[in-house]
């Protein structure tokens, strides 16, 4: 997948930093890459290293203090009202917690209709079909279009928010451990699930996490993140098997033997 | 489902109500109108059941009809109070910043008179009706549903649902009054009961200083006229008294009963 494309990156960040995160996260210092089109590249960091603030960073809920930003070499890094709302259904984001990241008293037709409406996607009379048609894709049936979030299950609730992200055809979803708080069993099939529409779309994932197993199976290319900057960067492969800085020796002794 | 506290404030409001329908049928004709002698004791003539006042108005009749300018007067300016604070307190608090700073120190001004100066001096400017009561008690009520309003919306705008809406690249004022507002409702609630429970007691108390509607009977009003033969007809204050004193008990009770449940729920 890695070699699907040479051409322009999807994102490029360039010497992103930012003294405080957001809500007491950590800061983000020199933070430099890439990532190429139909891309997996993953962000492992312990907690408080920066991942979050990087994501929050790149979805721009939040300002960085220096750097840039680049969609397909335009800089969004200073975009902001209604430029930046137009540009938003270019890149998207799976949250960590579904539940909270979806607003509770809203059905999931609702929540489904926001991006198309927002976006002018579809006309409102075809609304149904393009949410039937989205939620046949990640597997959920058309019955759940009435229920509210805390009526669906933990994998049922990140298939909607999956479905969500998919709506606007991203060209990049940022995965913020968009597994982390499901059963292992359900995992593998969210896993298959964002692995298939990858293939399909050649969307770029930026997969968030610190489960070394999933990023191993799942990530063509992976950054260590330590105290906000990047410790190490390189090919999943080679960096689980050879490990250079002291943080990802660190991440890989604290997998109890699974990929030992 | 409520507990004991809401469903005894709901059958207390649910009478009230019923009374203040029915009051035309029970008590056909104008209220204001003498019927009978002057003065009569409650339970001394069949025809007036609670007796007559000074002038020979029959006094339950004032009571069925004063149900309906106090409710009245009640239910409207606590939604107009909960409306514009709520408003308020979204915009402040999902704004934030400078439109906050400005916004509630408006608030703050509004909170410093007491709402019953505010009411009094209100009324004395625009004159009494009921559109002029309800807007000049609501003028000193909105304050409060506007605090509560932004302090939910400020820890509800921090909840990755707002910032999922933000990348969906939903406009602001969507995200506050579709996302938020809603989510924001559960301490309203049981500030409505408090707000319906002050307007009714600003009410009666602009019409026991005969600020109130002077074509309408109002339980205000009947205190007064009362108190000038206190010694005489203790009953002709005593009588509205309970009433008031019932409903306010009421609408706290409903209230407490909803914010009970409110709670329940995630």
């Amino acid at each position: 997948m890695t070699e699907t494309s040479r051409a322009l990156p999807v994102l490029e960040v360039n010497n992103l930093a930012r003294r405080f995160g957001d809500r007491g996260a950590a800061g983000l210092k020199d933070v430099t890459f890439a990532i190429a089109q139909g891309e997996t590249l993953a962000i492992v960091g312990a907690s408080g290293s920066g991942k979050t603030t990087l994501a929050r960073l790149i979805m721009r809920l939040a300002n960085p203090d220096a750097g840039s930003i680049q969609l397909h070499g335009r800089d969004i890094t200073r975009l902001h009202g209604e430029p930046l709302r137009r540009m938003r259904s270019q890149f998207q984001m799976v949250f960590q917690d579904a539940l909270a990241a979806f607003n509770p008293r809203a059905s999931v037709r609702r929540i489904l209709e926001d991006p198309l409406r927002i976006h002018g996607l579809a006309e409102p009379k075809d609304f149904d079909t393009s949410i039937d048609a989205v939620l046949e894709r990640v597997g959920l049936g058309t019955e759940s279009k009435q229920r509210l979030p805390l009526e669906l299950s933990g994998g049922q609730r990140q298939r909607v928010a999956i479905a969500r992200a998919i709506l606007t055809k991203p060209d990049l979803i940022v995965l913020d451990e968009p597994v982390s708080a499901l059963d292992v069993s359900v995992r593998a099939q969210i896993l298959n699930l964002l692995f298939d529409l990858q293939d399909e779309t050649g969307v770029a994932y930026l997969f968030i996490s610190h489960d070394l197993a999933v990023v191993r199976a799942f990530a063509d290319r992976m950054i260590v993140m330590d105290e906000g900057r990047i410790v190490e960067n390189g090919t999943t492969e080679g960096v689980l098997t050879a490990p250079q800085a002291k943080a990802t020796r660190v991440l890989i002794d604290a997998v109890p033997r699974l990929i030992r | 489902m409520l507990n004991w506290e809401g469903r005894a404030g709901a059958v207390v409001l649910a009478a009230l109500i019923l009374m203040a329908l029915l009051a035309p049928w029970i008590a056909p004709g104008d209220p204001l109108a003498i019927t009978g002698e002057p003065m009569l004791r409650p339970f001394a003539s069949g025809a007036h059941i609670l007796g007559t006042d000074r002038l020979g108005r029959d006094v339950f009749a004032g009571l069925l009809h004063g149900t309906r300018t106090t409710l009245l007067v009640a239910c409207f300016s606590a939604a107009a109070a909960l409306v514009v604070g709520s408003i308020v307190g979204t915009l402040a608090g999902y704004s934030g910043g400078l439109a906050d700073s400005v916004l509630m120190r408006i608030t703050e001004a509004f909170q410093t008179v007491p709402s019953f100066l505010l009411a009094l001096a209100a009324i004395s400017v625009t004159g009494p009706s009921v559109p002029t009561l309800i807007f000049a008690i609501s003028l000193g009520t909105w304050t409060q549903a506007a605090r509560v309003t932004r302090a939910e919306v400020l820890s509800l705008r921090e909840r990755d649902f707002v910032a999922a809406a933000r990348t969906l690249g939903m406009r602001p004022l969507e995200i506050a009054f579709r996302e938020v507002l809603p989510n924001a409702f559960g301490p309203t609630v049981s500030l409505a009961a408090i707000s319906v429970a002050t307007a009714i007691l600003i009410e009666a108390a602009l019409s026991f200083l005969g600020f109130g509607d002077p074509n309408r009977v109002t339980w205000g009003s009947m205190i007064a006229e009362g108190r000038t033969v206190l010694r005489a007809a203790p009953y002709l204050s005593i009588v509205p008294g309970i009433a008031l004193v019932v409903t306010v008990l009421g609408v706290h009770l409903l209230g407490r009963g909803l914010s009970r449940t409110e709670r329940l729920q995630p």
